[in-house]
């Protein structure tokens, strides 16, 4: 078991330096943070010196060595247009994009899976099909086209909620319900699938001819195999929490820290956007090793390998 | 005696094309039944069906009656009852037949709280009776254990222990030794018999294997296409099959002792359950197939006390035996 999660834990420290690395080469080889920031009618002692200020006219391996060294310290950098700390920046946005992305996730988890389990259960009936037409909209319709038709509707058209801004719960409606929805729909779709592969199992006939009630079949047999591979898609829903508001922050004008990704990506303001990518990764390897830790606990089969290994 | 159970004119058949056509069975109480016959013949469904347990796309006709009480088409709640309490049924493939990701205890002790209404220590008390009675080494600590731990055999095992939870009249064994080597297979059987023994209790043997049915079984019944073809006590239709089918069958097993022979064949392959012949469905298959084989399916008749066969050619199919036998 120890030995499962020390593999489980390096490899996702080595995900995390993969993932920080690779953005910081790809920002600096993408654009200069002086000319976006102080614009291409600059004088050029002005850029020089902001550079030079920044470290940007050292060599890359240098900046590389010299940010990790920061991280090391615990220091993540500084933001290059207003000079505050980064992480700060980053860390004063997230409630607003965990007041999206919370109850979304609430949403998908409370619609997505028992219509799948529904719609598993009674397969081929309408309402089996209704799920799954609903279903595959949901995830093949991109959220910023699901986000605008929700504007176009319920913001302009019947005039009942706000299409942008952050001044009262109203304004979340919107966002909360391209989120949810799209998830739902993912949501749905895995957990039906889970659910008849399970219920095709000989198990579960095994239960029904050992005199098991079939809502019990149901409950202490199909679900507890089902919830293995549904796990999987779940870990990853709470890996988006705090980044998985990108589009849909921007749409909706929503203070969030996707939106916070967006303009720092746009100003090449490195210190920000590696900082959010470093918490991105940070939260989606620490979800994935609660999933880790989640499969020990529901199949036993896997808990005596990690045991044995 | 009256039957234990009464299986009359069962037919199955899935998304319209019928796998069970017309299956008449009687079983006495106590009595062990072997039914054999190749992949798809019907064996199971026929008995699957019988419990309510086949998906909701199979559309089941006829009648199956349990000490007179209907079961189609009964409550589910009744159903219930009689599923692993007065008829409990083991399966093939004993790895995957018990859920991976619940203790044998849960497992063991469900169906004793179903069946028994036992609870508490009475229940674990009779857990591990169970275990060690089908033989389960060290049962006490064993119960706390996953299906996975156990091998094969041992799992075939606990899935006997599970099916006698419920004191149950009939056990229907499906293929039970089938996906286990030959020295396990023995084991099982042999558990299998003496339980029986002890407990009185009936056995439906299904099984694709002659031998395994002959030394297992007080009567027989040969299926084909989703019908009974012929029905005899063990003995008989082994030494004189009628049925061209059964003869087929037991042609192409090697004898044990008495000169060497060739081993035949039966020519041709199983018709598919959609395109099945008007008539008898093995007549493409038979040497002895005339013209009337070919009008309409024949019905099982008896023949003899205790031996039934569906040919219309019974006669000249026995009389070809004897003459291969006088040669």
């Amino acid at each position: 078991m120890g030995r499962y999660f020390a593999i489980r834990i390096g490899r996702a420290a080595l995900t995390i330096v993969l993932v920080v690395t690779f953005a910081f080469v790809v920002l600096r080889l993408s654009g200069d943070p002086a000319l976006m920031i102080l614009g291409p009618e600059a004088p050029p002692e002005v850029l020089a010196a902001f550079r030079k200020a920044w470290g940007l006219d050292d060599p890359i391996w240098f900046q590389y060595l010299d940010y990790f060294g920061a991280i090391a310290k615990g220091e993540l950098g500084r933001s290059m247009r207003d000079g505050r700390p980064a992480i700060e920046l980053v860390l004063e946005r997230i409630p607003a994009t965990l007041a999206l992305t919370l109850p979304a996730f609430a949403f998908k988890v409370a619609l997505g899976i028992p219509a799948g389990i529904y719609a598993a259960l009674h397969r081929g009936s309408g309402i089996d099909r209704a799920v799954m037409v609903t279903a595959v909209a949901g995830f093949t319709v991109p959220s910023f086209v699901l986000a605008l038709i929700l504007v176009l509707v319920f913001a302009v058209q019947l005039g009942w909620l706000p299409s942008g801004g952050q001044d009262s719960w109203r304004h979340a409606i919107l966002p909360i319900a391209t989120l949810s929805l799209g998830g739902a729909a993912v949501l749905a779709r895995f957990t039906r699938s889970a659910m008849l592969e399970v219920l095709g199992q000989p198990y579960i006939r095994t239960a029904s001819a050992k005199g098991v009630p079939w809502r019990k079949v149901v409950t202490s047999h199909a679900l507890p195999n089902a919830a293995i591979p549904t796990v999987t898609i779940l870990g990853f829903m709470v890996g988006t929490l705090i980044a998985g508001a990108v589009v849909v922050e921007s749409v909706f004008s929503w203070p969030g820290v996707g939106r916070l990704l967006v303009v720092a990506v746009a100003n090449r303001d490195l210190a920000v956007v590696q900082c959010i990518l470093l918490l991105v990764a940070l939260t989606m390897v620490t979800s994935n090793l609660i999933v880790d830790f989640l499969y020990g606990f529901l199949d036993p089969r896997l808990r005596a390998k990690g045991a044995h290994a | 005696m009256a039957p234990l159970i009464t299986i009359k004119d069962l037919g199955v058949a899935f998304h319209g094309v019928p796998v069970v056509r017309g299956v008449d069975l009687a079983l006495r109480k106590g009595e062990a039944l072997g039914l054999v016959g190749e992949s798809g013949s019907g064996k199971s469904v026929t008995w699957l069906a019988a419990l309510g347990l086949l998906p909701r796309n199979a559309r089941v006709s006829g009648s199956v009656r349990l000490d007179g009480r209907e079961l189609l088409g009964a409550p589910a709640a009744e159903l219930d009852r009689i599923r692993g309490g007065r008829v409990a049924m083991i399966f093939q493939d004993p790895a995957s037949a018990l859920n991976p990701v619940l203790t044998i205890r849960r497992q063991l002790c469900e169906a004793l709280a179903l069946h028994r209404h036992l609870s508490g220590d009475a229940v674990k008390a009779e857990a591990r009776r169970l275990l060690d009675l089908v033989g389960i080494p060290d049962a006490a600590r064993r119960l706390s254990a996953y299906p996975h731990e156990f091998s094969g055999g041992q799992v075939q095992r606990i899935m006997i222990a599970m099916a006698l939870a419920g004191n149950p009249d009939l056990l229907i064994a499906d293929e039970p030794t089938t996906a286990l080597d030959a020295t396990i297979q023995a084991q099982i059987l042999e558990l299998l018999s003496t339980i029986r023994r002890e407990m009185s209790m009936a056995m439906v043997l299904i099984s694709h294997d002659l031998g395994v049915v002959a030394e297992n079984c007080d009567r027989v019944a040969v299926m084909y296409a989703g019908r009974i073809v012929e029905e005899a006590p063990a003995n008989q239709l082994f030494a004189d099959p009628v049925h061209p089918y059964a003869q087929g069958l037991i042609g192409a097993l090697p004898p044990l002792d008495g000169p060497r022979r060739r081993l035949t064949a039966i020519p041709g392959t199983v018709p598919d359950s959609a395109r099945m012949p008007s008539g008898c469905a093995f007549a493409p298959r038979c040497a002895l197939a005339e013209e009337p084989c070919g009008r309409m399916a024949p019905t099982l008749a008896p023949i003899a006390e205790d031996r039934a066969v569906a040919c219309v050619r019974a006669e000249a199919s026995r009389r070809a035996l004897l003459g291969i036998a006088a040669e």
